[in-house]
């Protein structure tokens, strides 16, 4: 165990090379998780969120390829490794839990079958102690009688059952880390808590460090140590938590929380940031928000430098707000 | 699950009859048997004598209702031509038909499901484009015409494999098979690779298309997120979700590939029931021809009935009968 922070994401850059052009889905994100901390990662649809965690687990397909930047995973650079190493930290040392647990599950595949493969690909145990393992992690997920469930198909549960199916196989193995891509957001509100508090609990319990991507800054509020904004692949604005939704610097940062209704007083009309992200795949050199941004001059056709404007906190933006 | 085997018994009862009625009929609108069985010089009385001794000097449903009682008691009427029992001819030869037809299928099966894959994990590679150029070339080139090349090249220019015949056969359980002499192997091939080629290609493009669509689910972004290995994510987690359109078209089409040998069976004299029924359609055999699409259409309903079960197998979401699956 190396004493730096747990994950360190620098300067990562991830592009898809199609036929119409070069799409920078990721373009220098930069951010740090320490052992056990919790991290938002938040931005717009398509801003590259999925595409930053997908790139820390390695499962970048062709066209898409990892361009640049390192990804120090407990002291290693996991982009220096060969496939096979890096598989072997997959779903054992860094686990992922996806958005619609309607379709994450294979629909074919009893439960039992589908955690306990997730242990035998990384332990050499018989299936009994797999199994054993399996029931455990139910268990700490709040599901009820799961020597039944083990027996079940996924069509047999709810939605939000399914997502504590697809969380119980995520802690199976004891992650460091765990990435949950909006793992809510196709949930009803009641269960979108539950699942929120049970999530937290577990992975405060355990130690275990978390990703959580969303587009939803109400939900990072009450649950992130940090905060890590990006907009257009790249990564904005970063810090903790309370630092960032009280005192956004970035123009982006704060016209999302504009737009969050509890933040707001009663009666007055939610702000919306106006205008739309821009594709991709024609973004030229400068600020990827200035067509949208109040604050810009023109000065930010360049691309602005990383600053630090508080110990902590990090922003990209010439005209920061005060 | 018994009800549900109940209903389908009476389903596949009712189809028999419906089918052999209108067998009956169309062979009744084609001609007279008669005229092709007795000596063209015969007086009126000898045909009168034969029309009655083959009862076809009665009204024609009264026909359908003697074959109907005969049916019934599993006497499917004795061929005008050979005056044999229908069936038995058909049981004959039925054997050197399902031989072939089940070479050709796992022939098919075994290659286009692997090459279906590979196409379908690697569509812009060379070998994926390879594959699927030689699947539409299987696709659109007829089965006479390969059949006919194959014996061009294998039999007359090279050579190495006899153009027809079954060859040397072993008995089986009372069967006599091919597959089992170097002869006969020697004999399978051509008609077998022939008969198999228009299958191969359809299940290549059947699984490429299916995993394809598989391989961008989330199951499967979420199997590889488990850190499995490429091989168990493509076996398992792949390859059970498209086996189940796999599965269905498979058994639809060995039905059919047992039906329609008779193409190939022509080509290569594979003395099989194709060759008889085009026999007995020349010589108006009503009997046979019968008993022969009857024996066909028990074939497919049987077919059907193991596809669902395995279907049922295979998808947990699908269960027979209809009862909806607890949640
Ligand atoms: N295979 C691909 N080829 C080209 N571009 C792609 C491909 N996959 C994703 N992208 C692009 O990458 C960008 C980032 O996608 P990503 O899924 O990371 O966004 P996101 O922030 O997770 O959004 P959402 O909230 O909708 O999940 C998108 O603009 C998308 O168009
Ligand atoms: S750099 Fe300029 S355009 Fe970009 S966010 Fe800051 S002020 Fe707005
Ligand atoms: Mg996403």
């Amino acid at each position: 165990m190396s004493g730096g922070p747990l994950l360190q994401v620098d300067g990562l850059r991830m592009h898809f090379f199609t036929k119409a052009g070069v799409v920078k889905a990721v373009d220098d994100v930069s951010f740090t998780v320490g052992r056990g901390e919790i991290l938002g990662l938040v931005g717009e649809s398509g801003s590259g969120k999925s595409m930053t965690g997908y790139s820390i687990l390695g499962l970048i397909d062709p066209p898409g390829r990892i361009v640049e930047g390192r990804i120090v995973f407990d002291g290693t650079d996991l982009t220096r490794l060969d496939p096979a190493a890096w598989r072997s930290i997959r779903g054992n040392r860094i686990a992922m839990i996806f958005q619609d647990p309607m379709m994450t599950l294979n629909p074919v595949l009893r439960i039992d079958t589908q955690i306990v493969e997730a242990v035998q690909a990384h332990a050499g145990v018989s299936r009994e102690s797999a199994l054993a393992r399996a029931r455990e992690a139910l268990v700490r997920v709040g599901i009820a009688s799961p020597d039944e469930r083990l027996h079940a198909y996924p069509h047999q549960f709810s939605g939000g059952m399914r997502q504590r199916v697809a969380i119980a196989i995520a802690l199976v193995n004891g992650p460091d880390l765990i990435i949950a891509d909006e793992p809510t957001t196709a949930l009803d509100v009641t269960i979108q808590g539950q699942i929120l508090f049970e999530m937290q609990k577990v992975c405060r319990e355990s130690g275990t460090a978390l990703l959580w991507i969303t587009h939803d800054l109400s939900v990072i509020a009450g649950l992130a140590d940090k905060v890590c904004v990006m907009y257009a692949g790249r990564f904005v604005e970063s810090g903790p938590v309370a630092d960032i939704l009280d005192n956004p610097l970035h123009p982006y940062s704060r016209g999302l929380i504009d737009s969050v209704p509890a933040r707001n007083e009663r009666g007055r009309p939610l702000r919306q940031i106006p205008g739309m992200t821009p594709s991709l795949l024609s973004l030229g050199p400068g600020c990827p928000f200035r067509e949208r941004c109040a604050s810009a001059t023109p000065r930010c056709a360049e691309s602005p430098e990383v600053t630090e404007p508080s110990p902590g906190r990090r922003l990209r933006c010439f005209h920061p707000a005060r | 699950m018994l009800a549900y085997a109940i209903r389908r018994f009476g389903q596949s009862v009712f189809v028999l009859v419906l089918m052999s009625f209108l067998v009956f009929i169309g062979v009744y609108a084609i001609g007279n048997p008669i005229e092709l069985l007795v000596n063209p010089q015969a007086d009126e009385v000898e045909r009168a004598r034969a029309a009655a001794a083959l009862g076809l000097d009665r009204p024609f449903l009264e026909q359908y209702w003697v074959f109907l009682k005969g049916a019934a008691s599993g006497d499917l009427g004795r061929s005008f031509v050979y005056n044999e029992p229908a069936l038995t001819l058909i049981l004959d030869k039925l054997p050197a038909t399902i031989e072939l037809a089940f070479v050709a299928m796992v022939m098919a099966i075994g290659l286009g499901i692997p090459l279906g894959l590979v196409a379908g994990l690697k569509p812009d590679s060379f070998v994926g484009r390879a594959i699927m150029a030689g699947s539409i070339l299987g696709f659109s080139l007829p089965t006479f015409w390969v059949g006919l090349v194959l014996i061009m090249v294998f039999s007359v220019q090279l050579g190495w494999l006899p153009s027809n015949g079954r060859g040397e056969t072993m008995m089986v359980a009372g069967l006599p098979v091919s597959f089992l002499t170097a002869d006969g192997l020697a004999h399978l091939a051509m008609p077998a690779v022939n008969l198999a080629l228009f299958k191969l290609s359809l299940l290549i493009r059947l699984t490429r298309a299916g995993t394809r669509e598989a391989v961008l689910q989330d199951y499967v972004k979420f199997a590889r997120a488990k850190g499995l290995s490429q091989g168990r994510v493509i076996g398992v987690h792949v390859l059970k979700n498209i086996l189940i359109p796999i599965v269905t078209v498979i058994g639809l089409e060995l039905g059919s590939v047992i039906a329609f040998a008779i193409v190939t069976e022509s080509i290569f004299a594979w003395p099989g029931s194709g060759k008889l029924l085009i026999d007995s359609i020349n010589q108006l055999d009503r009997p046979v021809i019968v008993a022969y699409l009857l024996v066909i259409v028990t074939l497919f309903i049987v077919i059907n009935f193991v596809v669902d079960v395995l279907y049922s197998l295979l998808d947990p979401r699908v269960r027979l009968g209809g009862a909806a699956a607890s949640h």
